[in-house]
């Protein structure tokens, strides 16, 4: 069905397909840059939709809400707006790993999302099938075609599907098609995609039952409450007093009767049966899964968390499954406080096709079908932050490439997002990715409590960042800076240190007179609050953020020096730029493993090459010499 | 900013004269700090005569070897960067011992150079022509084929399984760090910080394991360049008979006047495969003669080098001031590594066994007379006694677990360096997320000595052994 058009006589500059967190943020992010935007759903209710776990964040995740929220995302608005508890994880550990994390009511999320996208200006929402992309002769995308609609012409396309494209979903023995949460899934699309070439594999995930909120005894699992002191997820709420009535989740355990059904019933589960061919995320097995593989754990948690204010729902994290319904309602029964729990929706596994990250650019544009984008779980991914973070990216350079305008390429050093994307379309993955601070190795650059100094300037540049949020970064920034260099300069007198030592209890600590402020925050057990004692009336009165970014530069001085000389290191190799269309077989040197990945991934910078498994630093020197070499010869 | 690397840059083996090699930008810094008295104001691209010394800012430094060195200030070096080269002696324990003070410096990230690394700075920088480009592609492949020809050797040998050994009990515990950082809700404790935790507990004993593995780094030396035994004695006392006798030809002059071998003579020799080095020193003795002074420094440089040192004394006359002199040389090392021959038999008995133990107790001693078949007999159990010191049977450089390359002994620094960052941080109270990334540098570094990738591996842990997930 491919049909000559005219570009300038496109419907829209951009249509996005998927309305799911990923396509909600490129579809906002490419009609607030002022492209003619559609967005494109299977159903309304799909719009923001969680149909997994009711949470926002947590570790590494909560991280990417915040880079996004700097770039001028909606994610991080949009949870403020609509969150029932929430909660600081790691706070024992040190700032650079602490993780915000909320649990989100469903169902708010999902309409003030909705109401966000339908006030948009240049942005268009319609509920319809995608079953075809349209290509320009020239090999470019040029819109879709749509069961309802037919074709819609447009410039670029951004394909953010999620779990939709061929789903099926898994209980027991028992197969249909479906997308999440019961709705249609889209049965043409993934087959037509695989025929023009793109390459495209299976997928899956699972989720836990949904229980009757009245269902559950209390008394019998431990609460877990939100923070008293709520810190919300968007640097535009920053001094906002958040004064909501938490709601609390519970916690219980399995235990060996639990355990007993479900290895009894084994192999009645779905991914057992070998009807599943997808690949399944290690970091979310199923209850299944973690009862067979650790039989010495005599019980496994669960937590119990509400999936809104106005819901009956109860969604039983730790606890997803492919086994028979009436198996699960066995072993859910077994587990204190779920003893007489009424199962409004039972666990299911759900496969889904996807592509292989490999076959995109670091800016998320296809290496195969030019003004193509792709992100999200379609990407390989998992998770609903994941895909938010690709969806803006994706957004934000389908925009860039309209406009004849570099794209945005975050790097692993710059952002969580960077350590993503970098991580999907280098490496690939072999299951559901989902992000993790151990994945990202300048962990102490990449701190939520810095993310407006990473990436405000640069979301500025890009056009998504309000004369709002960039007047408050700049605000924040001079008077974090300031503070630093206040606390750098200023110098303790001794007996007030003393003192200040003494009531710590820590009398014989190092009492060196005449320390700088800078240098008594740098002892591990002191805090900035803690100096204010000590401290006089040219203190500053900082927010709860300015606070700690200050308390962070301070105390990690020397580790966070550490980390930007190694990426000062590696600078140069991603400032020097590989071709496309570089012939790596013609290049004398390379080993042969290094050619074949080479020429697969094409990766854009030599410092990208470093990180394709299989090219040894011997290969990448051979690569500066050739590059070397090339200039050398333009310029003979 | 760049690195600055060095290297070794003349063949292997023993030759004349030997060349260390730095480039980058901490070559200046790394030159005051490793030649002794360097001038303040050098000029570029002259040569100087100075002592190249070991030892880091805080400790004493102990003097290597007289060598001449040259600066050379960017662009005009052989690479285009600021270097030093370092002509020394060329032995090679001497050119090690440079190297690795100039690699202990740990001035501006100092570190070992990649094969062809020097070439590859000199073409980037503009130093060689277009059409040598592809030759020194060749040269980088061809060498990186070799190393890895060589890890591949090493994958069979027992280093690369105690490396690998302890790089797991590392995965290990980074995973479960991995975990305590990623899985805050999960049901799993980690005991982690201050003194007498357990992750505490486990990183010492990696850190055990690291150091009993760079222990080895000495018989590693040992087994490839042989043990260095330094003959000393006063003057006369039968040094260069002894030494001949071990070598069963008279390579060395040999008279009744005192002070005859003037230099230290070298002289290789083969024990039951295990090569070892003699050195015969010039006698000991305080003396106005100038080129005697330069023997006897010489001497006490070569004895500061050895493994092993061989005192000969004259058993014809008591103990004088000279020998104690020599004595005092040697009675700081340690007495298994002393072994004392008592020469003249056949001409009297006026030192007791009791007499040199009072000075070096424990140690060995030999008599006999070094003349004729007494030299002979000599020379047997001197082999037999320096066989025994050093275990030699027992070294089989195919099969013992030994370090013997440069470059791994500077990763096992470097990792040896990091875990006890990581167990400090963590002793103090530091958070463990800081504390982890160091232990997670230790790891990379034992990952590049067996060139292994490092990639998933503590995810794939984490994964394997935690039961993890919502």
């Amino acid at each position: 069905m491919k049909k000559m058009k005219n570009d300038r006589n496109a419907e829209f500059d951009i249509v996005v397909i998927g309305a799911g967190h990923a396509g909600c943020e490129a579809g906002l992010a490419a009609a607030r840059l002022e492209m003619r935007t559609a967005v494109l759903c299977m159903d309304m209710e799909s719009v923001a939709m969680m149909p997994c776990n009711p949470s926002i964040g947590g570790t590494g995740k909560g991280h990417l809400v915040r880079e996004v929220d700097a770039l001028g995302g909606e994610m991080g608005v949009n949870i403020d707006k609509t969150f029932i508890q929430s909660k600081m994880l790691n706070t024992s550990k040190g700032p650079a790993v602490h993780s915000l994390r909320a649990q989100a009511d469903k169902h708010r999320y999902h309409f003030e999302m909705l109401k966000t996208l339908e006030s948009t200006e240049n942005l268009t929402l319609i509920e319809d099938e995608v079953i075809d992309l349209i290509a320009e002769s020239g090999g470019s995308a040029g819109g879709v075609i749509a069961r309802e609609r037919g074709e819609i012409t447009a410039k670029a396309v951004i394909v953010c599907t999620g779990t939709f494209l061929s789903g099926k979903i898994f209980i027991g023995d028992d197969v249909r098609e479906s997308g999440p949460a019961g709705m249609s899934p889209a049965k043409e699309f993934g087959k037509n995609l695989a025929k023009r070439g793109f390459p495209i594999r299976r997928f899956k995930t699972g989720t836990p039952a949904r229980m009757r909120r009245e269902s559950l005894n209390y008394d019998e699992m431990k609460e877990q409450c939100g923070d008293e002191n709520i810190v919300p997820f968007s640097f535009l709420n920053e001094d906002k007093d958040y004064d909501i009535e938490q709601i609390s989740c519970w916690l219980s355990y399995t235990n060996e009767r639990t355990h007993q059904i479900i290895m009894d019933n084994l192999e009645k589960s779905a991914m057992y049966s070998g009807n599943i061919v997808g690949v399944g995320p290690r970091y979310c097995p199923s209850i299944e899964d973690k009862v067979s593989r650790f039989r010495d754990r005599k019980r496994h948690q669960l937590f119990v968390e509400p999936e809104g204010t106005d819901t009956d729902l109860m969604y039983i994290q730790g606890m997803s499954s492919s086994l028979p319904v009436d198996v699960q309602k066995a072993f859910y029964s077994t587990i204190p406080g779920l003893e007489n729990a009424e199962i409004v929706i039972p666990a299911y596994a759900i496969e889904y096709d996807c592509i292989d990250p490999l076959s995109l650019k670091p800016s998320l544009e296809s290496k195969l079908m030019e003004n193509l984008f792709c992100a999200g779980q379609f990407n390989g991914s998992s998770g609903y932050e994941e895909a938010a973070a690709q969806g803006l990216i994706a957004g934000i350079n389908a925009a860039a490439k309209l406009r004849g305008k570099a794209p945005l390429v975050l790097r692993r050093d710059q952002a969580y997002i960077g350590v993503l994307i970098d991580d999907l379309v280098t490496k690939g993955t072999n299951e559901p990715y989902r992000i993790m601070t151990s994945r990202a190795e300048y962990r102490l650059l990449l701190r939520q409590d810095n993310a407006d100094r990473r990436l405000t300037e640069i979301g500025r540049e890009y056009g998504l960042v309000t004369d709002e949020r960039y007047n408050r970064y700049r605000l924040k920034k001079k008077r974090v800076d300031e503070e630093v260099a206040r606390l750098r300069e200023k110098k303790t007198d001794i007996s007030d240190f003393r003192a200040f030592l003494n009531r710590h209890g820590e009398a014989n600590a190092d009492e060196t007179p005449n320390q700088s402020f800078a240098e008594i925050l740098r002892r591990p057990m002191t805090s900035y609050e803690d100096i204010a004692e000590i401290d006089d009336e040219t203190r500053p009165s900082l927010g709860r953020n300015e606070k700690t970014e200050v308390e962070v530069i301070l105390k990690y001085d020397g580790y966070i020096r550490k980390q930007i000389n190694e990426v000062e290191k590696l600078q140069s190799l991603e400032s020097k730029r590989l071709s496309d269309n570089l012939d790596y077989n013609s290049i004398g040197g390379l080993r042969l493993e290094a050619r074949q990945k080479l020429s697969e991934i094409k990766p854009e910078t030599v410092g990208q090459a470093s990180r394709i498994s299989g090219v040894s630093p011997a290969d990448v020197n051979v690569l500066l010499i050739y590059l070397e070499k090339m200039s050398r010869e333009k310029n003979i | 900013m760049a690195d600055t690397i060095a290297a070794i840059s003349t063949a292997p083996g023993e030759g004349g004269i030997g060349i260390v090699r730095v480039s980058g930008p901490g070559s200046m810094d790394i030159m005051r700090r490793v030649m002794k008295k360097c001038p303040t104001d050098i000029e570029p691209r002259h040569a100087y005569l100075g002592d190249a010394v070991s030892g880091s800012e805080d400790s004493a430094p102990e003097v290597i070897d007289k060598c001449l060195f040259i600066y050379m200030q960017a662009p005009a070096s052989y690479t285009g960067e600021d270097m030093l080269e370092i002509q020394a002696h060329g032995s090679n324990v001497s050119l090690k011992s440079i190297l690795g003070a100039v690699l202990d410096s740990k001035i501006a990230g100092i570190r070992m150079a990649e094969p062809g690394e020097f070439t590859k700075l000199a073409f980037l920088n503009g130093k060689m022509d277009l059409s040598q480009a592809e030759a020194v592609i060749d040269i980088i492949k061809a060498k990186s084929d070799l190393s890895l020809g060589i890890a591949e050797a090493q994958h069979e040998g027992r280093l690369s399984e105690s490396v690998r050994e302890i790089r797991e009990s590392l995965l290990d515990i980074l995973a479960e760090m991995a975990v305590d950082i990623d899985y805050p809700d999960e049901d799993y404790e980690l005991d982690g910080s201050g003194e007498g935790s357990e992750l505490v507990g486990k990183l010492r004993w990696v850190l055990s394991d690291v150091e009993e593995l760079l222990d080895t780094a000495a018989i590693g030396r040992i087994a490839r360049e042989g043990v260095r035994v330094v003959i000393a004695g006063k003057p006369n006392a039968g040094k260069s008979s002894l030494m001949n006798a071990i070598l069963g030809e008279g390579r060395v002059i040999v008279t009744d006047v005192p002070g005859t071998t003037r230099d230290t003579v070298e002289e290789s020799a083969s024990l039951g495969g295990v090569p070892i080095v003699l050195v015969d020193t010039a006698g000991i003795r305080e003396t106005g003669d100038k080129v005697e002074k330069i023997g006897v420094e010489r001497t006490t440089r070569a004895i500061a080098a050895a493994d092993m040192v061989i005192l000969v004394l004259d058993g014809s006359r008591e103990l004088d001031e000279e020998d104690s002199s020599v004595l005092g040389y040697i009675e700081h090392m340690n007495s298994n590594n002393i072994l004392v021959v008592i020469n003249k038999e056949d001409l009297g008995h006026s030192i007791s066994e009791e007499a040199v133990r009072e000075k070096l107790p424990g140690v060995r001693i030999i008599r006999t007379s070094l003349i004729g078949k007494g030299a002979q007999n000599a020379s047997r159990r001197v082999s037999e006694e320096i066989g025994e010191i050093f275990e030699l049977g027992k070294i089989n450089p195919q099969e013992t677990n030994i370090v013997t390359n440069e470059r791994h002994i500077q990763m096992l620094k470097n990792a040896e360096m990091n875990l006890d960052e990581a167990i400090g941080m963590l002793q103090s109270g530091e958070p463990m997320e800081v504390a982890e990334l160091s232990a997670h540098y230790a790891y990379d570094s034992l990952g590049k000595i067996i060139g292994e990738d490092v990639g998933d591996e503590v995810l794939n842990t984490v994964f394997s052994k935690f039961c993890l997930g919502k």
